[in-house]
C-alpha cells in the first residue's frame, strides 16, 4: 500500500458472515491489499473464519466477495478515491 | 444502514447455505455470473437460466431467476425449445462438462450448428463431481478418476475447439481464479446474439483435487494463477488442456453467423412471400 492511501483512512468496508465460512481460504490468499487474516475461533461448522486484521488497508474492491463460493464476505467503497 | 452482498439479491437465501463442498469453485462461478448478468442490465423477468444434473446442475436452483433444473444432458435441448417458445427472453445454460459433453455432447453440437440464440456456461472440473469422481470427456490423459484408478488413458475434448469447429460465434475460456475476466466473458456471450460459449475451470478439490494429489481449493487456484497463460485470439486448436500442462485462457472467438430463427424467417419467406408472418414465438 502507498503512504497516500493510508493517509486517507480506508477507503472501503469488509463485511463477514462467519456463519456462512467453509474455511477455504480464497478471500485471503486473493485480497490486493492483505487485509486479512484466518481468526483463531471457529464457527459452529468448524471452520476459522476470516478476520478484518489490516481493516485500513481495505479498498472495497469486493474481490473478496467475488471470489467467495460460499457468500460469507463481501466489500463495499465508503469512500471515493481523492 | 448496513451494507448488504450484492449476490443475495439474486439467489434463494432460503437454499443458502448450498450443498457445495469448501473450496468447490461453483460458488465462484455464481458471483461471476450474478455480476456479469447484472451489468447487462437485462430485465429479471426476460432472463431463464438452465442447468443439468451434477454439482454445476445446482447453479439453476440457487438462483432467484426463472431457472429450471433438467434432467441429466437435456438443459440445452429445454433451453432451445424455451427460446423458440419466447424467443425475446436470454437463455442462458449453466452446467457441467460431464453434463454437456458427455450425455448431453450431441445437444452442444447441433445447437451450435444451427447457431441457436443462447449462451452456454460449462464448469469444467474434469470429473463428474456428484456420482464420485468419475471420468468424463474432458479427463486429462494421466489423470486418475473413480473408473480409471491407473490414470485415464482417453484423449479429452478441447471444448473450445469444439465449439468453434461446431459453429459457436463467441468462445471464450477462464478459470475460477480470473474472476474479472470471467464476469466480462459471460457478459460479453450473453450479449452476443447466436450460441456464445464460455467454459470456466474450476475446482473440485473433493473428488478430482484428492485423487490427482492437487491439493485443497486454494492449492488448486494457486495451480490456476501459475499455469494459466492469457491468449485472446489463439487458434482454438491450440489451447487443449494436459494434465497439470499449461492453461491457455482468453476470448478465441468473436464472429457474426445468422441464428436459426433469422434463417428460418428469411427461408420461409423466400419460400411463401408476403403470405408468411415471420415467426416472433407463441406467447
Ligand atoms: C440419465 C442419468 N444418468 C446418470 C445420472 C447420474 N449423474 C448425476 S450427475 C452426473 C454427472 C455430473 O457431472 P458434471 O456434469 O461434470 O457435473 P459436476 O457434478 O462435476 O458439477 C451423473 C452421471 C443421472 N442423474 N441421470
Ligand atoms: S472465501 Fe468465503 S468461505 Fe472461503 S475463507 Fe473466505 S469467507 Fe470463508
Ligand atoms: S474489499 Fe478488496 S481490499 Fe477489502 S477485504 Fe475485500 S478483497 Fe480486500
Ligand atoms: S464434489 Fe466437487 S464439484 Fe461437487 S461440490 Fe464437492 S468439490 Fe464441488
Ligand atoms: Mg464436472
Amino acid at each position: 500500500m502507498s503512504e497516500s492511501k493510508k493517509s486517507n483512512g480506508p477507503r472501503g468496508k469488509v463485511t463477514i458472515n462467519s456463519e456462512l465460512c467453509k474455511g477455504c481460504g480464497f478471500c485471503i490468499e486473493f485480497c490486493p491489499a492483505d487485509v486479512l487474516d484466518f481468526s483463531n475461533t471457529f464457527n459452529a461448522k468448524g471452520y476459522h473464519p476470516p478476520r478484518a486484521a489490516r481493516p485500513e488497508n481495505c479498498t472495497g474492491c469486493d474481490l473478496c466477495g467475488i471470489y467467495c463460493p460460499d457468500f460469507a464476505i463481501f466489500g463495499v467503497l465508503i469512500k471515493a478515491v481523492a | 444502514m448496513e451494507p448488504t452482498n450484492p449476490v443475495v439479491d439474486y439467489l434463494r437465501m432460503d437454499r443458502i447455505p448450498h450443498i457445495w463442498c469448501p473450496g468447490c469453485g461453483l460458488g465462484t462461478v455464481v458471483n461471476c455470473f450474478v455480476r456479469a448478468i447484472h451489468s447487462c442490465g437485462i430485465e429479471r423477468d426476460l432472463i431463464s437460466v438452465v442447468s443439468g444434473i451434477g454439482c454445476t446442475g445446482r447453479m439453476a436452483g440457487y438462483l432467484r431467476l426463472d431457472s429450471f433444473h433438467t434432467t441429466h444432458g437435456r438443459p440445452i435441448p429445454f433451453a432451445t425449445g424455451l427460446k423458440l417458445a419466447n424467443p425475446k427472453l436470454k437463455v442462458i445454460v449453466c452446467s457441467g462438462d460431464g453434463d454437456l459433453f458427455s450425455i448431453g455432447g450431441n445437444h452442444f453440437i447441433h445447437a451450435a450448428r444451427r447457431n441457436t440464440d443462447m449462451t452456454v456456461i460449462c464448469v469444467n472440473n474434469f470429473t463428474y463431481g456428484m456420482t464420485g469422481g468419475q471420468v468424463t470427456p474432458t479427463t486429462p490423459i494421466e489423470a486418475v478418476a473413480s473408473t480409471t484408478p491407473y490414470g485415464n488413458s482417453e484423449e479429452p475434448f478441447n471444448l473450445p475447439h469444439l465449439a468453434e469447429s461446431a459453429g459457436a460465434v463467441y468462445v471464450a475460456r477462464w478459470t475460477t481464479f480470473h474472476v474479472r475476466q470471467a464476469i466480462k466473458a459471460m457478459k460479453e456471450a450473453v450479449q452476443k446474439s447466436g450460441f456464445s460459449f464460455v467454459e470456466i475451470i474450476s475446482p473440485c478439490p473433493t473428488l478430482y483435487g484428492r485423487r490427482n494429489k492437487l491439493g485443497d481449493g486454494l492449492e488448486m487456484m494457486r495451480a490456476f494463477k501459475e499455469k494459466s497463460k492469457v491468449k485472446n485470439g489463439a487458434d482454438t486448436r491450440e489451447v487443449g488442456l494436459d494434465f497439470k500442462g499449461d492453461i491457455i485462457c482468453g476470448k478465441f472467438i468473436n464472429r457474426e453467423r445468422t441464428t436459426f430463427l433469422e434463417r428460418y424467417n428469411t427461408r420461409m419467406a423466400a419460400r411463401l412471400g408476403a403470405a408468411y408472418k415471420p415467426y416472433e414465438g407463441v406467447l
